[in-house]
């Protein structure tokens, strides 16, 4: 009896052994991406130019090629999109359920730096990567601390500030400028962020602030604004704005004859949008972004997003949002496999080829970033910092506004 | 100067303000509808506006022949398909501005839908008459002024209509008290339907008009409504002599705040008048307190 148990016992165990052996080590027919993105609401605007494009260009490409690379096969993307309203507190419910419920494998980050921020303890909760690449933050480098799977794109505003600064100095020691600086921005972070920073840096530079006022988000009317800061007459106009302003600040600039020699206007200058509105008005004003245009990779990246999308890619967040997908997709197919801790870790050490050069993280934030740019016949090309590889010298003086 | 200057743009700021807010009054005051939806119309008439310009070649005023009665059709169907019962089951009028808040809610969102659908959400803009005009010495576009002269003349050409006219009178008394019209044989269904429509295409008229010089986008509905119901409700609801005046005390203040004050005050300024006004004459300046 008992032998006949043991030859049972044995038996069973082995089909057992046979059977485990038989089954993949991880079933995995597919990678489950999930994004809360802002399809609706003031955010819209934004993440419609910069981030849903080059999300869904990018999953389309991938899976045209067969997939994401794990192991030796390749595995196609599923997405799971969810509308989050331009709200944190929907973006908030919206990834914890990607997460618990969905069940996705990768998470792509919303669009702005508050909705980034709100939804940043989720993800470092659950261990996600998040790559926040249209949010300009001041404390980027300690969040990448406090939360190692988070991912800075577009680093801190100071940066950006400085970069300007370092423009208006040059140009100054050449003698092309004098003094008078005016500064305007809109009262929400983004401004907020920039005009902080820049203040001190412009005054330590040896510029006088003439006229440095802020406006409420949404004002419409931009008229009583350049006009006085026309009456001031300063040599160099900067304004940290949204895209309504920013078209409403250079609309009224064109109607007063507002021409002073240095003309940069926030978000929104870098958009198609701008190069279509003004047309040969757009040449010679500085913005926030920029890229190196003469790139093979970066033309062949217009080309396919102007294919897909039916329009232009703006010129700051949408490269470098494409660029980290690129890195997202190098990192999964170098570990091989759904693994979110040794993903984020080879973001981190990694370097990476993609449509804007070469992509490394010091700290959770790029290495190198395209503060300035300035639109050259018909191109907002990257002209600082002027250190970066394909710097063009800035265009100066920006030529006078002519009839549209 | 500097004050001209301050003025002139303070009322063309205004004028536009009186522009967008005028359909409101109408809905709100003689239809009793609170139209969420109001601003969603607009941005509609201005997406129309777009396409004609950039599609069609038309320019925005050309536009204006089809743009404005194809919305006062639409709203038109809207009343009599969707509102009418709401109208029909209300016992009183709060309970019909409960209803028809809810109600058109709703509609904000499927119009927004359509928008979305039919031109996602990034902004929109074109230039159209964005030339400068020098008036008493100072310079505004002339777009500006276009929507300002509109204002000035949908304006008084309603308040015309409504005072001198047999129809306007009708609207009028259907404001005043719908029970009592109907003693005097005014047929309140029709007069509220007629109210509503021309509601929809004043703000159709407003929509092409400030698409000439605004950015908007297929989600920038709500902003219009909340500034149109603040001009309606500091004017005085159903007033449209008050809607003008409200308009243009708003934009005077804000632009004045703007140039001589501070412009991060002008949020703070627009929203301190309304609410004097509104504590000194809790109806609006032209309203009449209801019954």
């Amino acid at each position: 009896m008992s032998q006949r148990l043991t030859t049972l016992l044995t038996g069973l165990i082995a089909a057992g052994a046979a059977t485990i052996a038989a089954l993949p080590a991880q079933a995995q027919d597919a990678v489950k991406f999930g994004w809360a993105i802002s399809k609706t609401g003031p955010n819209a605007g934004g993440a419609t130019i910069s981030l849903i494009p080059n999300y869904e260009m990018w999953v389309k490409e991938v899976n045209a090629a067969g997939g994401l690379k794990l192991g030796d096969k390749r595995v196609p993307i599923t997405v799971v999109e969810y509308d989050d309203r331009s709200s944190s507190e929907e973006a908030v419910r919206a990834v914890e359920r990607l997460i618990n419920q969905d069940k996705v494998d990768f998470l792509l980050a919303p669009w702005g730096t508050g909705v980034n921020l709100a939804v940043g303890p989720v993800f470092a909760r659950a261990g996600y990567p998040q790559l926040a690449t249209t949010a300009v933050n001041e404390r980027a480098v300690e969040l990448g601390k406090r939360w190692p799977n988070s991912f800075w794109f577009l680093g801190q505003g100071s940066a950006g500030a400085g970069a300007l600064v370092e423009v208006l100095s040059a140009l100054r020691k050449d003698g092309k400028i004098g003094t008078n600086v005016a500064m305007v921005s809109v009262a929400d972070g983004f401004g907020i962020d920039l005009s902080s920073a820049g203040r001190p840096l412009i005054e330590k530079a040896g510029f006088k602030l003439v006229y440095d006022k802020s406006y409420p988000v949404g004002t419409q009317d931009m008229a009583p604004i350049v006009t006085e800061v026309q009456r001031a007459n300063p040599d160099v106009f900067i304004a940290f704005s949204y895209p309504p302003d920013t078209l409403g600040l250079t609309e009224q600039s064109r109607l007063l004859g507002f021409n002073p020699k240095v003309f940069y206007t926030g978000v929104g200058t870098a958009f198609p949008l701008y190069k279509q509105r003004f047309g040969a008005n757009a040449q010679g004003v500085m913005g926030i972004g920029g890229w190196d245009a003469s790139r093979p990779e970066l033309q062949d990246y217009f080309k396919r997003h102007v294919a897909f999308a039916n329009r232009e890619p703006d010129r700051w967040a949408s490269p470098i949002t494409y660029a980290s997908l690129q890195m997202l997709q190098q990192a999964i197919e170098k570990v091989g496999k759904i693994d979110r801790a040794a993903v984020i870790k080879e973001l981190q050490t990694g370097s990476f080829e993609t449509v804007v050069g070469t992509m490394k993280m010091k700290d959770n934030v790029p290495t190198n970033l395209w503060w300035v740019g300035q639109w050259q016949d018909g191109e907002f090309y990257g002209i600082a910092p002027a250190t970066n590889p394909g710097a063009k010298a800035p265009l100066f003086p920006k030529p006078a506004w002519t009839a549209q | 100067m500097i004050v001209i200057d301050a003025l002139l743009s303070g009322v063309t700021l205004g004028g536009m303000y009186a522009l967008i807010a005028m359909g409101l009054t109408l809905q709100y005051g003689v239809a009793r509808i609170m139209n969420l939806s109001y601003g969603e119309f607009l941005i509609a008439a201005a997406f129309l506006a777009f396409w004609f310009f950039t599609g069609l070649g038309v320019n925005p005023l050309a536009g204006l022949a089809v743009v404005v009665p194809l919305a006062f059709a639409v709203n038109w169907a809207i009343y009599r398909v969707l509102l009418t019962r709401l109208v029909v089951r209300a016992k009183t009028r709060a309970a019909l501005e409960v209803d028809s808040i809810l109600a058109t809610f709703g509609l904000l969102f499927v119009i927004q839908g359509i928008a979305l659908v039919a031109f996602g959400g990034a902004y929109y803009s074109y230039s159209y008459l964005a030339v400068p005009v020098s008036v008493l010495g100072s310079t505004i576009a002339a777009n500006r002024l276009v929507a300002l002269a509109a204002a000035a003349v949908i304006g008084g050409g309603l308040y015309l209509v409504m005072t001198r006219t047999r129809l306007g009178t009708a609207l009028r008394a259907v404001a005043v008290d719908p029970v009592a019209a109907q003693l005097v044989a005014i047929d309140i269904r029709a007069a509220a339907a007629f109210a509503f429509a021309l509601g929809g295409g004043l703000v159709a008229a407003g929509g092409v008009l400030v698409s000439m010089f605004l950015t908007f986008s297929a989600t920038m509905g709500v902003v219009f409504t909340m500034k149109a119901l603040i001009v309606v409700i500091m004017g005085g609801v159903g007033n449209l002599l008050g809607c003008l005046v409200a308009g243009l005390m708003l934009g005077l203040a804000e632009t004045l705040v703007s140039r001589f004050v501070d412009p991060g005050l002008t949020l703070a300024a627009t929203f301190t008048l309304f609410l004097g006004i509104l504590l000194w004459r809790p109806a609006g300046l032209f309203g009449k307190a209801a019954r």
